[in-house]
């Protein structure tokens, strides 16, 4: 072995006996990284890989028993009441998620785009715009069930006295609207996250892009769809993968507003209240089934991991064609 | 983009101001019905309250336990702060200072936590809260924010730690610092912007989490506000004045931070989302 270079790193390393320096080494990365792993490990890791386990056993109450095999997605697939349960949550999951797409992102891209103009007023509007963020949905769920009370509610004595008052209705007591309303007041609260997201892309693309579009004579709707756009794709992924996740992590606010049970019959049922439900006990049937909800977990689990990880990978390459 | 004329720049006006509208009118709604009798509330919802009614606030802090609820969210979320913040600028610190063998598998075994819904393993972390006999105390919320709170400190510290030039902490080591010295007193203080978005990116969202509460916690004295506030509006419901004001108190100290704060709020929350 030839001896360390004399560096100051070395120098310093030869002081006490270089064993006790390594030794000495070893413990401090056990004391910088240990808490931190351990942590990480029992409370995160544990319990997510121990609940795809536990889709594979065979429960009474919260009891596990025996070994199942694929039973219990079985029963979950093929079973009154649990395919029924399952396909009507999943159907409106699938449904917030293209709302959400079509209706909060859309509203937040024009948002961004008119900011970007360099609009009189531009900061004060984007912290306006993204206060609702920051509030809880528990406060946010509560506040617009008041609002749209059917009798007291101001939403309706407002379309009432516009003259619209044929448009008033039960907006969270119809099973035909409850789901949109739902998905709206979720929209007011998140649209500033996508709106701060896309206008920080827009704000991303070099000056020089846009003038030199401008003087080969594109107009600003050009400029716009050949020039913004193109560079937006990472935001718009971005975008895309977290409105995804949201939508099917979706609980606080259909649980808060319209209960456990995705009220009124059903109609804003969604995975995760399911999966509650299974989990914990439906108060009124009194239904509780670990199996089948730890069946639903590792669905859920799969899926999102799966369109996370697409997301990821297009994000990459994405971000390489740009480059 | 300033070229742009007169009718054009009304119109964006327009739009952006019906929008900061639709955001805020809610808000003030709710602020103004906090201050009125249900009655008036039903009978004049838009108006500004003929008598100012303080007091609703007073029950609602005091009657419905708003005081209690408000103090178990403080304790709770601080507590799962300061636990991300010292060990996710440990464990980041480690990871992003140090060579050994491993340290790209463990920094990508903390990433792996971004990505993994937590709430899917509740029934496992129930019943490993139950065997711990965590079950309805403030730890069992504290340890799961705590842990699950981690992985984005340690992504956001680790890159911040990474970008310091190498001779600050050999230097240090040249003086004879010990490694703690170093890791508190020389890095430590250089990575401070990456504590406080690691803060913010974490404290809203347990601030306002109402999953794992309404798992984890039974008794009333235990609640955290967004649980509270759930019976609340289960035996006021048709008390209308407190409920605004109840609305009101949870979040006007959320808003006001957002106030003070609106860009630390802005880039903390968009952390991963946004670059830079």
């Amino acid at each position: 072995m030839t001896p360390p270079a004399l560096t100051p790193r070395s120098v310093a390393r030869l002081r006490p006996s270089r064993l006790s320096v390594r030794a000495g080494r070893r413990l401090w990365l056990l004391i910088f990284l240990g808490p931190a792993t351990a942590l990480f490990a029992a409370f995160v890791t544990y319990p997510i890989l121990s609940a795809l386990a536990f889709s594979f056993y065979r429960w009474e109450g919260i009891g596990r028993r025996g070994f199942a095999g694929l039973h219990n997605f079985v029963r979950l697939f093929a079973t009154y009441p649990y395919s029924q349960l399952l396909g009507n949550a999943f159907w409106h999951n699938v449904l917030v998620f293209i709302v959400t797409m079509l209706v909060q992102n859309g509203i937040a891209l024009a948002l961004a785009l008119l900011l970007a103009r360099g609009a009189w007023g531009t900061k004060v509007y984007r912290v306006i715009f993204f206060l609702p963020v920051t509030l809880s949905l528990i406060i946010v769920g509560f506040l617009w069930a008041l609002f749209l009370n059917p009798i007291f509610g101001i939403v309706n004595k407002l379309l009432t006295s516009a003259g619209l008052a044929f448009l008033a209705r039960p907006w969270l007591g119809d099973s035909q609207t409850a789901l949109l309303t739902l998905t709206l007041i979720n929209a007011w609260r998140w649209i500033g996250f996508p709106t701060i997201v896309f206008l920080a892309g827009i704000n991303a693309v070099p000056d020089e892009y846009l003038e030199a579009a401008r003087l080969d004579g594109a107009g600003e709707w050009q400029v716009t769809r050949h020039v913004i756009f193109p560079l937006l794709a990472p935001a718009v992924t971005i975008i895309v993968l977290l409105t995804f996740i949201g939508s099917f992590n979706w609980f606080e606010l259909p649980y808060v507003v319209q209960g456990v049970s995705g009220g009124p019959n059903r109609s804003t049922d969604v995975l995760s209240l399911l999966f509650y439900r299974m989990a914990f006990g439906e108060v009124d049937t009194g239904l509780q089934d670990i199996g089948i909800g730890s069946a639903i977990a590792v669905l859920m689990f799969i899926l999102l991991v799966a369109v996370s990880a697409i997301g990821a990978v297009l994000l990459r390459r994405r971000e390489v064609e740009l480059a | 983009m300033t070229t742009t004329r007169l009718p054009w720049k009304v119109a964006v006006q327009v739009i952006l101001l019906a929008n900061a509208v639709l955001v805020l009118a809610p808000m003030a709604l709710m602020g103004l019905s906090a201050f009125k009798s249900t009655r008036e509330i039903f009978q004049n919802p838009f108006g500004i309250p003929t008598v100012w009614r303080f007091e609703n606030f007073a029950r609602v802090w005091v009657e419905a336990r708003f005081a209690l609820y408000f103090r178990n969210s403080v304790v709770v979320t601080l507590a799962s702060i300061v636990v991300i913040l010292v060990f996710g600028a440990m464990a980041g610190y480690a990871l992003g200072r140090f060579r050994f063998s491993g340290n790209d598998l463990l920094y990508l075994y903390f990433l792996s936590g971004l990505m993994l819904p937590i709430r899917l393993g509740i029934i496992p972390l129930f019943i490993l809260m139950r065997n711990l006999n965590l079950l309805d105390t403030h730890w069992a919320l504290i340890l799961t924010y705590a842990a699950s709170g981690l992985p984005s400190a340690v992504f956001i510290l680790t890159g911040f730690f990474r970008a310091l030039p190498t001779d600050l902490d050999s230097a240090a080591r040249i003086d004879g610092a010990g490694e703690w010295l170093i890791f508190r007193r020389v890095m430590l203080p250089l990575v401070r912007p990456a504590l406080v978005i690691a803060a913010i990116y974490n404290l809203i969202p347990i601030w306002n989490d109402f999953f794992f509460p309404l798992v984890f916690i039974q008794s009333d004295r235990l609640k955290t506000l967004p649980l509270g506030m759930t019976t609340f509006f289960g035996q006021y419901y048709t008390d209308w004045a407190l409920l605004f004001a109840g609305l009101t108190l949870a979040a006007v100290p959320v808003i006001l931070l957002y106030v003070m704060l609106s860009q630390h709020f802005i880039r903390g929350l968009t952390a991963g989302a946004v670059k830079g």
